[in-house]
Order: structure tokens, then C-alpha cells, then sequence
């Protein structure tokens, strides 16, 4: 029975073993002629970096960019001593050049098939800081840990209205206060706001995946270590809405697409 | 004394509802997360330091909601200990009850991150509320004790006043349901977020009837619509009044109020929208709409007075020389009778 058992085991092992070296050899012998599909991958392959490539690209904004709402923060007498300057809601943050747009959230929505990917330990962080959210925008994998942190000598409520993962609502009374949230769905995107003070607010991408940016004040975004294919790339912003492109890269090449929005209500174009 | 303290309960519910009504207005109802606490503190230790921006309104109102609900306790009590009518004893601990209630529901809303069904409910509970510490100022006032009798008019060689019919009854009833249920669609649509689902005022969508529809769409143009029944109600209303029943100031006052304001009601509703909801503007049009159902609770409640006398009210009525002692003899039936 022993020595049955022992068999079956060596067998099982054996079979395993092909299976999981079986589908690399053929990734490696196809990447020179063209890409492979990623949904060709055996289900719990990860990236081999010696093959990724890369897309980046920018987001821009097509005319002048509309003026963001100003914010009164009379409400809190905190607040007003903590922000010296006027403050304008980060609704269309365009770069020096007026058309460059910041705060655009890119990720990869399609094409990586079976590939899986570590949830990263490292949590990320998103600060009430002078009655702002920092970051404004931002990524997130599953079940990452979420770190919030209240930097403020005045209290936060931070409100999540996400409609696929559970909806929180908790208060940090004190200056230093942190908490620490997972999402345990994906979902594109999360709104944040503060039910005490009403200007603030942020969105949050929450992914399976680690390919996801936010476009800095010169509107660019970079999406690195992508293993070869055909991908669905998504653009979205808070208030001139989402748009995709398809981009195909081969082993370790990389491709520049541009994302070029209207503001709110007119049509959007990409290359 | 009783009747004085019922009116003051009365103004302080007013109070109540335009806090609430800021609530909502401010899209504060989620500012303080925790309930019954207030960031963990008990609600009545809450460092005032705390009380910045939106957290004003909200834990604002539920502080004056405590002390309403306290000054409701008082008011039950004193009910039970010196009301001779049982019924009324009985329809302040019902009021108690309301107010409870009220709290719980309020609780619940918050904690379960403001449902529209819950949140009006909320709204749906604070009117009864109201309109039941509008009754009980109504029981207890003199002119409800002795009836209306116009046992006055009589002693002075006046003509006697003429009595309530049926028609003034089922008229006045059938206004302050419709506008309940007014007020219903409206709290609906306040939590719905469908206050601006129509745009423009008079119009709609540029038209009189609006062009496309949704869910949102159409309980705003319910509201609406819900408006126009109410305000011609109540027109038939103080027609009614004031071709019947001039002489009858207990009356006649109510339905001129009612009118007045009715059409500062609809101005209200109309600027809310013109105004992109303005929350003290939107606020007021809460409160003004509960003014304008009570004011009917009154007339209506008036109106069934004579229904409710029993045997001494209606002896009274035909010895005139009695009528001082006619409300004493009112009392002592009601001892055993839980008279009106």
C-alpha cells in the first residue's frame, strides 16, 4: 500500500513538473517570430522580465482646459490655517504646456490572461494632509494592505463608495491616526471623500494586476515589464471619462500610445 | 401650564426639522461615522473644538433631538399624571414611542451608510412626530376643551356659530393625507438624489411635460405634479372655509395661514431648484412643508371636534347658562369616559 502510494505520489510530481516546464518552452520558441498571446500561458505563469517590454505614453488635453472650482474652507478654521495659498479642485491639472494632463489613471484591462502576480506587502498610503487627499489618484493591487493616515490637527471621516467591494466610513479624530483597509475586488475606480469637509476627495484603481499609473504633471505614464502581446489599454479620468487603446508589443520592445481627452461631455481620441 | 409646554415642544420640533433638513442639505449625514458615540465619545462630551465644518450639522442635530426627545419624556409624564382624558395620556406615550423611534431610525441610517428607504422612513417618522406634538397642543388648548361651542356667542346675542359638516371634514382630512403624501414624494426625491433630476423651473427639459424619463426623472416630476393637487386642495379648502365657516376663527385662521403659506412653499420649491439647491433655501422649503401639513392637521382636527364631543360637551351646548361649568363637567366625563 506503502510502496503503491509512494508511486502515485512520483507520478504526480512527474506530471506536475511537465505541465509547468512544458508551456515556457514554447513561449521561448515563439517570442522571435511573433508575439505570443498571454492567454496561452499555463494558468499560474509569471512574467519572465529577460522578455518584458514596455508602453508609455501621455495623456494630453484637447483645447483649453476648463478653470477647476475653487474651494472655500471657511467650514474649519484648521483648515484655512493650514493652506496659505487659494485652493482649486485637482479636477484638471494640465502641465506647463496648458495640454499635458496630470492625474489620469492608465492600466492594463485586458490581454494578460492566465499570468498571476504577488500582492505586494508594501501598503499603500493615501494622506489627509492640510485638508487634501494625497496622492489624489492612485493604483492599488487586491488585498494590498491600504494605509490612511490622518496628518491633520482636525478630523477626517474617510468614505469609500466603492460599488463592488464594501462600502467604510470611519472617523480619525486625531492628528496621527492611521488605519489600514484592503479591497478584496477589483474595480475601477473607487471615489473617496471626507463627509466633514465636502471639497476633498480622490479615486483609488483597485487591480489584479501590478501594470497601472497615474500620469504626472507632464501627463506621462510608463507601464513597464509587460510580458509580450496584445493589450487593452485604459485611460481614465475623473471627469473627462475612460478610453482605450490596443497595443501589441513584442519581447522587450516598447510602444508609445497617447491618450488625448476633451473635457466633460465632447468625444475623445487616442493614438 | 400643560398647554404652554406643548407649545414650546411644538417649537422646538420646528427647530428639530430645520436641523435635520441642514443635515441632508449639507451632505453632512455621514460626517460623524459612529453612532451613538460621535468619534467615540459620548454624544453629550463631545469636545465642542470638534464641531468644525460639517460636523456642525450633523451632531448638531442629534443634540437637539436629544433634548426634543427629553422634553418629549417630560411631556408624557406630565400627560400621565395630570391628564384626565386616558386617551391623550395614552397618545403621549404613543408620541414617546414616535420619538424613540425617530432615534433608532436616525441611527440605523447612519450606521448603515444612508439607504434611501431608511433615510425616508427618517424623514417620513419626523413629520408624524411633529404633527403628534401639534395634536397634543390642539387637545390641551382651552378652545379643543370646550369645543367650539360658541356657548360665547350666545351669552353676547351673537349668532350661534354654524356647526362643522361633514364636507369641511372629508375636505380638510383628504388635504393634509395628500399633503403628507407630498411630502413623502419629496423626502424620496431628496434621498434619491433626485432634487435636480429636472433642471429648469417652470419648464421642464424646456417643456411642460418632460421629453425623457428615468426613475430620477419621474419622482421629481411626481413632486411637481404632487404640488399642483396640493395647492388647489387647499385653495377648495379656504374657499370652503371662508364661505362656510367666516365666523369660525378657529377656522378661518388656520386656512388664511395655510394659503400664505403654501405659496411661499411653492416659491421655496421653486427657487431650490433655480438655485442648484441652495441648502438653506432647500432647508426652509423642508420646514415650510411641515408647516403647511400641520396647519391642515389643525384645520382637520378642528373639524372632528364636534365628533368627538361626548354627553357634557353636547348638553352644553343646549344650556347655555351651563357653559362655565360645561368644561368641568367635560372633565368629569372624561374620567370615566375618555372624553374630548
Amino acid at each position: 500500500m506503502r510502496l503503491r502510494n509512494t508511486w502515485v505520489g512520483l507520478l504526480g510530481i512527474a506530471l506536475a513538473t511537465t505541465l509547468a516546464c512544458g508551456g515556457g518552452s514554447q513561449e521561448t520558441s515563439s517570442t522571435a517570430a511573433k508575439p505570443e498571446s498571454p492567454s496561452a500561458a499555463p494558468a499560474g505563469q509569471k512574467v519572465d522580465t529577460a522578455t518584458a517590454g514596455d508602453v508609455k505614453g501621455v495623456a494630453m488635453l484637447d483645447g483649453a482646459a476648463p478653470k477647476n472650482e475653487p474651494i472655500k474652507m471657511n467650514a474649519d478654521p484648521v483648515c484655512v490655517k493650514e493652506n496659505t495659498t487659494p485652493q482649486f479642485q485637482e479636477t484638471y491639472e494640465v502641465g506647463s504646456d496648458g495640454k499635458s494632463l496630470a492625474n489620469v489613471f492608465v492600466y492594463v484591462k485586458d490581454g494578460l490572461g492566465n499570468y498571476v502576480f504577488d500582492t505586494p506587502t508594501k501598503p499603500a498610503t493615501i494622506d489627509q494632509k492640510s485638508c487634501r487627499y494625497h496622492p489624489h489618484v492612485f493604483g492599488i493591487m487586491v488585498n494590498q494592505p491600504l494605509e490612511i493616515v490622518n496628518s491633520d490637527p482636525t478630523l477626517h471621516n474617510i468614505h469609500a463608495l466603492p460599488k463592488g467591494n464594501a462600502e467604510f466610513n470611519n472617523g480619525q479624530p486625531i492628528q496621527g491616526m492611521k488605519m489600514t483597509h484592503t479591497f478584496d475586488k477589483p474595480e475601477v475606480m473607487v471615489p473617496f471623500k471626507c463627509d466633514v469637509h465636502g471639497w476633498m476627495n480622490a479615486y483609488v484603481g483597485v487591480m489584479t494586476n501590478p501594470y497601472f499609473a497615474v500620469t504626472d504633471k507632464d501627463g506621462k505614464f510608463d507601464l513597464p515589464n509587460l510580458p509580450p502581446g496584445t493589450y487593452t489599454i485604459e485611460a481614465w479620468h475623473e471627469k473627462a471619462g475612460a478610453q482605450t487603446a490596443s497595443v501589441t508589443i513584442g519581447a522587450k520592445e516598447t510602444k508609445e500610445i497617447t491618450f488625448t481627452f476633451k473635457a466633460a461631455g465632447a468625444t475623445a481620441t487616442n493614438n | 401650564m400643560l398647554h404652554r409646554f406643548s407649545k414650546f415642544l411644538v417649537a422646538c420640533t420646528v427647530i428639530l426639522i430645520l436641523a435635520g433638513s441642514l443635515v441632508t442639505s449639507h451632505d453632512a449625514g455621514l460626517s460623524v461615522p459612529d453612532w451613538p458615540t460621535s468619534y467615540g465619545w459620548n454624544m453629550f462630551t463631545f469636545p465642542p473644538s470638534m464641531w468644525v465644518a460639517n460636523i456642525l450639522y450633523e451632531h448638531g442635530h442629534r443634540l437637539i433631538a436629544s433634548t426634543v426627545g427629553f422634553l418629549t419624556v417630560i411631556m408624557a409624564v406630565w400627560l400621565w399624571i395630570a391628564e384626565p382624558r386616558r386617551w391623550l395620556r395614552w397618545f403621549g406615550v404613543a408620541a414617546l414611542g414616535s420619538v424613540i423611534a425617530q432615534g433608532v431610525l436616525g441611527g440605523l441610517t447612519v450606521l448603515f451608510f444612508l439607504p434611501a428607504a431608511i433615510s425616508t422612513a427618517h424623514a417620513g417618522l419626523a413629520e408624524i412626530f411633529f404633527c403628534m406634538t401639534v395634536a397634543i397642543a390642539i387637545f390641551t388648548s382651552p378652545g379643543w376643551i370646550a369645543g367650539y361651542d360658541g356657548n360665547e356667542d350666545r351669552r353676547e346675542g351673537r349668532a350661534v356659530r354654524t356647526p362643522m359638516e361633514s364636507p369641511l371634514r372629508w375636505l380638510a382630512t383628504t388635504a393634509t393625507v395628500l399633503i403628507y403624501s407630498q411630502i413623502l414624494i419629496g423626502a424620496t426625491m431628496r434621498h434619491t438624489g433626485a432634487g435636480l433630476a429636472i433642471p429648469d423651473f417652470p419648464l421642464m427639459f424646456g417643456h411642460l411635460i418632460p421629453d425623457h424619463w428615468s426613475g430620477a426623472i419621474a419622482i421629481h416630476f411626481a413632486h411637481r405634479v404632487g404640488a399642483l393637487f396640493v395647492t388647489t386642495c387647499l385653495l377648495a379648502l379656504f374657499a370652503h372655509i371662508r364661505s362656510r365657516y367666516n365666523e369660525r376663527p378657529e377656522l378661518m385662521r388656520p386656512a388664511t395661514l395655510i394659503v400664505a403659506l403654501v405659496a411661499v412653499q411653492v416659491t421655496l420649491g421653486a427657487l431650490t431648484v433655480l438655485s442648484r439647491r441652495d441648502p438653506l433655501i432647500n432647508s426652509f422649503h423642508v420646514v415650510c412643508g411641515a408647516l403647511v401639513l400641520t396647519t391642515s392637521l389643525v384645520i382637520t382636527l378642528r373639524s372632528w371636534r364636534e365628533r368627538f364631543a361626548f354627553g357634557p360637551i353636547r348638553q352644553a351646548q343646549t344650556t347655555s347658562e351651563r357653559a362655565p361649568s360645561s368644561v368641568g363637567a367635560v372633565r368629569l366625563a372624561s374620567d370615566s369616559r375618555g372624553g374630548a
